[in-house]
């Protein structure tokens, strides 16, 4: 019936205004849910979310090793020509040439963190560090070489 | 007992003693014109800063915290840099409407100011016909929102002007009968009347059903009439870039600022003179007793008391609710408000007439 229905319109557009209002007066009293960050302030206690992205690091380890083969699938899946990758030829102990990373050129100021070359990445060689501080003076130091000098593939990485 | 009464008849006195009978007069227009200046600026300062603190800790957010202690000097920072900034009238725009509109929108709220009571006998005048004239005047603000429109010869400031109109003309109408609620239950329009007869008990206790429905629909009502979200379609920043005011800058932005929030405050101030009694304490029919704890707290701290109480839930519905379509807002209004309200006025009239209040 038109009036039954009606009226039951009336109160349940009150009872989800009601609702509404119970959760912003809940956050309202409850300071302790707060999610600002006074970043200059605490930035030596600074948590970053899991899923921020920041830019893109080459891992090593402690030997100086990365895992990197240099098989530019990164460089394919990056949509704007972030990543360079500069290849050379290592000559192995049986004599063979293997291609091997020479330069990891990265170019942050091209990129927007769209995570798609960790995603390509066949060995896990390369991840997204949640560093931001990165304002300089000069655009040319935002164009980055990851792999660090003489650092070369780990052991056993195909 | 300290109290703004014994102020005001003090300097009454005073000048009575000091100077002829038309010279006090005068001298006394003079400082209630002030006084009600210096109000408008305290109240443009508290509410802005209020408004703000509350926005942010409903979305879980800090606020103003930088400027001074706890923030407390960043509406006033803010005042600043309106004031140094050039108020530009553009090109194409009617100059005299444009840079009329701003004050129409101050002269409004000004007069407003009038008839309402701020503590026991601490009243710019006592108008017998009070909550008409109130009525009657709040209804010239759409004119200076139009006017500000029209004049800026924008689409979107005009588009923002119009809805403004349909909005304003539209909720008049339940705000009106929510109003006649309580004038019935009290059978008379004086602001000082009215406030005498919850003195054993507030209208929203005392006329229970009736008056709660009809206090609801004034809050609803009076939040569309001051142009505040949700019901914020002349501004509406996100499609209308601000709608009326988009043209303006400087301090004749800042005059329709504050006229927004000034005009909050007045019908936050009405909405607790008809319904949360005013200045009248906290009373419960003959609880001679308590009824006197209740009477050492001054008038005009309830009065303050009860209007923030208002303007904060204003506030919290500004920060809660999404705003309506003009389509869904013209059906609020036409579909519900207004046949509950008249329904709703016939009952109360049903009440006052069998006696059925306390």
């Amino acid at each position: 019936m038109f009036i039954v229905k009606y009226i039951k319109d009336v109160f349940s557009g009150i009872k989800s205004l009601l609702v509404g209002m119970r959760r912003t007066g809940y956050y309202f009293t409850h300071h302790k849910e707060i999610i600002t960050e006074q970043y200059p302030d605490n930035r030596d206690t600074l948590v970053m979310a899991d899923r921020f992205k920041g830019e893109v690091v080459l891992l090593h380890d402690e030997n100086n090793e990365h895992a990197c083969t240099g098989c530019t699938a990164c460089e394919l899946a990056c949509p704007n020509a972030t990543i360079k990758i500069v290849t050379k030829f290592d000559i192995t102990p049986e004599g063979k040439k293997k291609k091997a990373l020479d330069k990891f050129v990265y170019h942050l100021e091209l990129c927007t963190m769209c995570n798609l070359c960790i995603i390509a990445c066949p060995t896990d060689a390369i991840k997204m560090a949640q560093t931001f501080e990165h304002s300089v003076y000069d655009r040319a130091e935002l164009t980055k070489i990851l792999n660090k000098p003489d650092s070369k593939i780990r052991e056993g990485v195909e | 007992m300290w109290s703004l009464t014994n102020i005001s008849t003090g300097i009454h006195d005073w000048l009575i003693q000091t100077f002829n009978p038309t010279w006090a007069l005068i001298i006394e227009m003079v400082i209630a014109g002030i006084a009600v200046i210096g109000l408008f600026a305290v109240l443009g300062l508290v509410l802005v800063l209020m408004e703000r603190r509350v926005a942010a800790w409903m979305q879980i957010r800090l606020g103003p915290n930088r400027v001074g202690p706890f923030g407390l000097l960043q509406s006033a920072a803010d005042t600043v840099k309106l004031l140094v900034k050039e108020g530009m009238t553009p090109d194409g725009a009617d100059k005299f409407l444009f840079n009329l509109a701003p004050f129409i929108a101050m002269m409004v709220a000004m007069l407003l100011m009038v008839p309402i009571a701020f503590a026991k006998d601490f009243q710019l005048w006592d108008l017998n016909i009070g909550v008409l004239y109130v009525s009657a005047v709040s209804s010239i603000m759409v004119i200076s929102i139009l006017m500000a429109g029209w004049a800026s010869n924008n689409k979107y400031s005009l588009m923002g002007a119009m809805r403004s109109g349909a909005q304003i003309v539209s909720y008049e109408l339940s705000a009106g009968l929510s109003i006649l609620t309580i004038v019935v239950l009290t059978g008379s329009l004086n602001i000082n009347d009215i406030i005498i007869a919850q003195a054993d008990g507030w209208w929203i206790f005392k006329g229970h059903i009736p008056v709660i429905i009809s206090f609801v629909i004034f809050i609803i009502a009076v939040t569309a009439e001051t142009n505040r979200a949700p019901f914020d379609l002349a501004e509406a920043e996100s499609e209308l870039t601000s709608g009326f005011h988009t043209e303006y800058s400087g301090m004749k932005f800042a005059l329709f600022f504050l006229a927004e929030y000034i005009n909050v405050f007045i019908v936050c101030a009405i909405g607790a003179t008809l319904f949360l009694g005013g200045w009248m304490p906290f009373h419960i029919g003959n609880w001679e007793s308590f009824n006197h704890v209740m009477d050492y707290i001054p008038s005009s701290i309830w009065f303050f008391g009860k209007t923030f109480f208002l303007i904060f839930v204003i506030m919290w519905f500004r920060w809660t609710f999404p705003r309506l379509r003009i389509d869904q807002l013209l059906n609020l209004e036409w579909r519900y408000l207004l046949p509950i309200s008249m329904f709703n006025l016939l009952l109360a009239t049903a009440i006052a007439i069998l006696g059925w209040h306390f």
